[in-house]
């Protein structure tokens, strides 16, 4: 049994496990297969991360974040939970491999997935034209006209990015103002290549084999219209991963993990939560990180007030 | 053992004429969800020689055959028996999750 065990590789979970690691806590970090590092390994350039004034590449900040965990000890396994068990003393966390592991708390820092349209034709067409994530898929559209469908800062930042392949991109929100940060709309504004649809919501997508346009809802007029496209780009939000522990711990009406006040402590004792999981607003890199701090420190605590038999228990780092 | 790489000059030969089941992993070096599957892949391939080869093309290098089979999204996982596509995966999953999908031609 271990003394913790840490669900999740984005910021949150690797810096959660920098201060366990340096507690000595020796921390079984459970980073996913495919998902490894969590969202900023899809991202290109962080320009918004403290301490690196020239900005740095999301996934170098990640491998630097994992880098740092491991030096004190935590180790790192790329395989995805399936199950836990969270009632009790003991937690047990099983794998996609079948192994189980047990510790004695737990930091769950899953973060959040891409928020679908929710449209009958979005599966149908997915890979087909209709993406979430740019830096994997943008190569493809070359001399195309696609659209991106959002107003925050990854909406921006995607159809920023576009410009690089796409001959235009649209951006097409809901709304007659953006959520973005400032420094993001200026450059979207700024682009040549980007125009905005205001006030338009995506109510169908068209195509047979692959896309070919969008049918748009005028907010304000009711009007429906429609824009032929190469491809569409979904950044509408993220939702928490919070689909492993419903019925175990408690949801806030948001949908994220709910926590005591300012704490990482979650409905069940030996239970913390950091990162974008817990977070329905602020969502930033180092909020995370910052998140992944205080879980860690709440649970060093709470470790450190358990009875020295269960802790003595938890001496060895080993298979369940 | 690492999927072998094919080119626009040996496709036909690896793949459409390949008398056995092919999977083609359509990818490239900048793909990070690539990268991450890549190894998943090499797994299934040597649990499975028997019964399915697996190979990769890189979308840089070889465009014109990214084109050909409509690529918009990588990782792309297409699986070709007697030279047609018969099944689609696109994006990075855990092996559980691609064993499941390929089910049907792992058996």
């Amino acid at each position: 049994m271990r003394q913790i065990i840490i669900i999740g590789s984005g910021p949150a979970g690797f810096t959660a496990a920098i201060y366990a690691a340096r507690a000595n806590l020796q921390p079984l970090l459970i980073a996913s297969s495919v998902e490894a590092g969590g969202e900023l390994m899809n991202t290109t350039e962080v320009e918004n991360y403290p301490g690196f004034p020239d900005g740095i590449q999301g996934p170098e900040l990640m491998a630097k974040m994992q880098e740092q965990a491991e030096r004190f000890g935590t180790e790192v396994l790329y395989d995805d939970v399936t199950e836990l068990e969270l009632t009790g003393d003991t937690k047990t966390v099983t794998l996609g491999s079948g192994e189980k592991h047990e510790a004695l708390a737990v930091i769950f820092a899953t973060g959040s997935a891409y928020r679908k349209l929710g449209l009958p034709d979005e599966e149908r067409l997915s890979g087909r034209g209709v993406s979430w994530c740019a830096t994997c898929d943008g190569f493809f559209f070359k001399e195309k006209t696609i659209a991106v469908i959002g107003g925050g800062d990854s909406a921006m930042e995607e159809a920023t990015f576009l410009t690089r392949f796409a001959s235009k991109v649209y951006v097409v929100h809901r709304k007659d103002t953006l959520r973005a940060s400032k420094i993001m709309q200026e450059r979207a504004f700024a682009n040549p290549k980007i125009e905005f649809v205001w006030n338009s919501e995506v109510v169908g997508i068209t195509g047979t084999d692959a896309v070919d346009g969008l049918v748009l809802r005028n907010t304000v007029s009711g009007d429906e219209t429609s824009l032929p496209l190469g491809g569409i780009f979904v950044a509408i939000g993220n939702d928490p991963r919070t689909h492993l522990v419903h019925n175990k711990l408690d949801l806030t009406p948001e949908g994220t993990i709910a926590v005591a006040g300012r704490s990482g402590k979650t409905s069940q004792t030996g239970v913390f939560a950091a990162g974008d999981v817990i977070d329905p607003t602020y969502r930033q890199a180092v909020t995370a990180a910052a998140s992944g701090t205080v879980a860690a420190l709440d649970a060093e605590h709470y470790l450190a007030l358990l009875p020295e038999d269960l802790l003595a228990d938890a001496s060895e780092p080993a298979l369940a | 053992m690492s999927a072998r790489a094919v080119t626009d000059a040996t496709f036909d030969q690896e793949v459409i004429n390949n008398e056995k089941t092919v999977l083609v992993d359509f990818w490239a070096e900048w793909c990070g969800p690539c990268r991450a599957v890549s190894p998943i892949l090499d797994q299934i391939a040597s649990e499975n020689a028997d019964k399915l080869d697996i190979v990769k093309l890189n979308v840089d290098d070889f465009p014109a055959l990214a084109a050909k089979y409509q690529i918009t999204s990588i990782p792309a996982m297409k699986v070709f028996q007697k030279g047609e596509v018969v099944k689609t995966v696109i994006g990075a999953k855990p092996k559980v999750a691609l064993e499941k999908d390929l089910a049907a031609y792992l058996a």
